[in-house]
């Protein structure tokens, strides 16, 4: 367990180095790039990613993955922006509350497939990846909700500053910081990573990584349901198709940032890093004059390459373990 | 006991089969046509060329989630071949060569790299879709010589169409390989059991390569008739196939756990799906509203055997 641990945080401190590199070779071509203000706008920009990432690395944590956090993100977002809609008197809190729990039942539906019917998770999150598609369609009959529908309070909170960060990155540093603290000091944090390292020892152990994975994908949920309100705040406007495929670029955050597809290993700095990577890269691409279209594909190359090197290190350590 | 539950899951889905023909047929004044019934194969043919390989894919333990994405990057392959003056042979080459390496790189992520199949194809579907993106950025591709257009527009008798009659030859090749030859046997036993299958001599990552570098070379020729009936590539074509070529493979019964399925049930899966699209359409039903059915029975199909057998296991729990 030990020896894990360090080699994970050993891969960490790696992982920083390379961003901090990326970040001074970008720097150092265009001094504007380094700015705070243009730092901030990075983060501002990354910050639903890293979220949502969050919530991800939880479920891939306990062996899960869910393919379904975009639509879920989507089906939430419209949710509240038709409520605003409606009732644009809400005030901004009941709307976050109303989103995250939106948000969180969406969840608890993957989860409860997953954790009572030992459903492949993966098979669960394709299905409601498109039902979830589907009901957007259905309640918003196919139109849009537009900024000349959104109340101002519901649009200003995202772009509300508070000592030069906006709200959206102080969510994303705050969540992250109680994820952090919640995944290494608490004991259902340790009992996470208990039920996805060996699910059949953590069971004699007395966690059961059923429930787990339920509270994992109810989490995600709740995640993706806040980030639904904030991004339809943020670009100002709610269709079926919003944040279509950002499932990918959640998973892809999660595995650049080392956490294992097979579960029991990844960190809330690894996943934030490779938020944050991705975020650089996507930022600086059009400063370097490359077309923003290269952006998936660099992606798809750095992942791969991420997964690679992961899967090197896992054969080194289990060769002797496993025969096979 | 397993064999007559997979024959029953087939001949439910034959069952699906009838009531979806007598009530779209007693709907709709059109449906029962020969030439509609033709064009309503267009809308399987394609995906179910691909279920066929990423079926025997799944029943050996793996996935493959890039086949839309390798459809995408053959497509461009073509289009940029095209707009250089190269001929039709050429192209259904250039087509499904892409495919076959686009294959073989999973296979070689999965086999040599020792990548989970899931991120391996996670990562490349990224970067073959990214790929398609990064040299198409948002243009067209559309030079095309006339003959390309013969597979996905052609009929080779009547009311076949060139895309049933190659579809309908596949499944037969396809179901003869899986259930009637030792690599279908080995592919079954590599999907209950790689272990076991390696300890007693079947060649597991062989096997796994060729089935990733085949599901590959199919996406390709996928991509021949797709791009040849729209006579046009657009980095996005295919997009979400994925989702529904899976679909089709794990309604046809094909177990996600490996190691369970059969190439009738998937044919009748396609056919189904296939139709319910089409069926849907006449009745003027947008396809978003698709969308959540396909996602639905996709949950109930796998949560179908789940209930079933979590009865009498949780009452075994319980007094051990």
């Amino acid at each position: 367990m030990n020896a894990s641990l360090s080699a994970a945080s050993r891969r960490d401190l790696v992982f920083g180095i390379l961003t901090v590199a990326l970040l001074a070779a970008v720097s150092v071509a265009f001094p504007s790039f380094a700015s705070p203000a243009n730092l901030a706008d990075v983060l501002n920009d990354t910050s639903i990613l890293i979220l949502l990432a969050l919530g991800q690395m939880l479920v891939i944590v306990t062996r899960g993955i869910d393919l379904s956090v975009a639509a879920n993100l989507a089906l939430s977002g419209m949710i509240v922006a038709l409520l605003n809609r409606s009732f644009p008197a809400i005030g901004v809190l009941p709307i976050i509350c109303i989103a995250a729990l939106s948000g969180g039942v969406l969840g608890a539906f993957n989860g409860l497939l997953v954790w009572k019917l030992r459903l492949p998770p993966i098979v669960v999150t394709l299905g409601t990846m498109s039902i979830y598609r589907g009901v957007i369609y259905l309640l918003s009959q196919g139109a849009w909700v537009n900024e000349n529908e959104m109340s101002r309070e519901f649009l200003r909170f995202v772009r509300w500053d508070f000592v030069e960060l906006t709200t959206l990155s102080w969510l994303a540093i705050v969540v992250a910081l109680l994820g952090f603290i919640a995944l290494r000091y608490s004991g259902a944090g340790r009992d996470m990573y208990a039920a996805g390292g060996n699910p059949t020892a953590a069971q004699y152990c007395g966690i059961d990584p059923g429930r787990m994975q339920f509270i994992a994908y109810v989490i995600s949920g709740a995640l993706a349901g806040v980030c639904g309100y904030l991004w339809v705040a943020r670009f100002a406007v709610a269709y079926t198709d919003i944040a279509l495929g950002f499932e990918l670029q959640v998973i892809a955050a999660c595995l650049i940032g080392g956490v294992a597809i097979a579960g029991g290993v990844g960190s809330v700095f690894g996943v934030v890093l490779g938020c944050l990577f991705i975020g650089i890269i996507r930022n600086a691409l059009p400063l370097v004059g490359i077309s923003a279209f290269w952006q998936m594909f660099i992606n798809g190359l750095v992942i791969l390459a991420a997964v690679l090197l992961s899967a090197r290190q896992r054969e080194r350590k289990r060769s002797i373990l496993e025969a096979v | 006991m397993n064999a007559a539950r997979w024959l029953r899951w087939e001949s439910m889905l034959a069952a699906v089969l009838i009531v979806e023909f007598v009530f779209f047929a007693s709907t709709s004044p059109y449906f029962l046509d020969v030439w509609t019934l033709s064009d309503a194969s267009f809308n399987f043919t394609e995906r179910a060329i691909v279920a066929l390989p990423l079926a025997l894919l799944i029943i050996a333990g793996e996935i493959d989630i890039s086949v839309a994405a390798i459809m995408a990057l053959a497509s461009v392959a073509m289009g940029l071949a095209a707009a250089h003056g190269v001929d039709t042979p050429a192209l259904v080459a250039i087509g499904m060569g892409t495919g076959l390496v686009a294959g073989a790189i999973n296979g070689a992520l999965v086999t040599i790299g020792r990548v989970p199949s899931i991120v391996a194809t996670i990562g490349t579907m990224t970067l073959f879709r990214g790929g398609a993106y990064a040299v198409l950025g948002d243009r067209v591709l559309k030079e095309y010589p006339a003959s390309f257009a013969v597979f996905g527009q052609g009929y080779a008798f009547g009311p076949i169409s060139l895309e049933l009659l190659t579809f309908g030859l596949l499944a037969i090749a396809f179901a003869l390989v899986l259930h009637y030859t030792r690599w279908g046997r080995a592919i079954f036993a590599i999907g209950a059991n790689p272990i076991a299958s390696r300890c007693s001599g079947i060649a597991v990552d062989r096997y796994k390569f060729v089935l990733f570098s085949i599901t590959g070379l199919f996406s390709g020729l996928a991509a021949v008739m797709l791009t040849s009936r729209l006579g046009s590539t657009r980095p996005s074509i295919a997009q979400g196939w994925e989702l529904e070529i899976i679909s089709m493979v794990i309604l046809g019964g094909v177990s996600v756990w490996g190691g369970k399925g059969t190439i009738l049930g998937v044919v009748l899966a396609a056919i189904v799906l296939g139709l319910v699209n089409f069926g849907l359409g006449l009745l003027n039903i947008p396809g978003i509203v698709m969308s959540i059915i396909v996602g639905a029975l996709l949950i109930t199909v796998v949560a179908i055997p789940a209930i079933a057998e979590r009865w009498p296991q949780a009452r075994l729990r319980k007094t051990s």
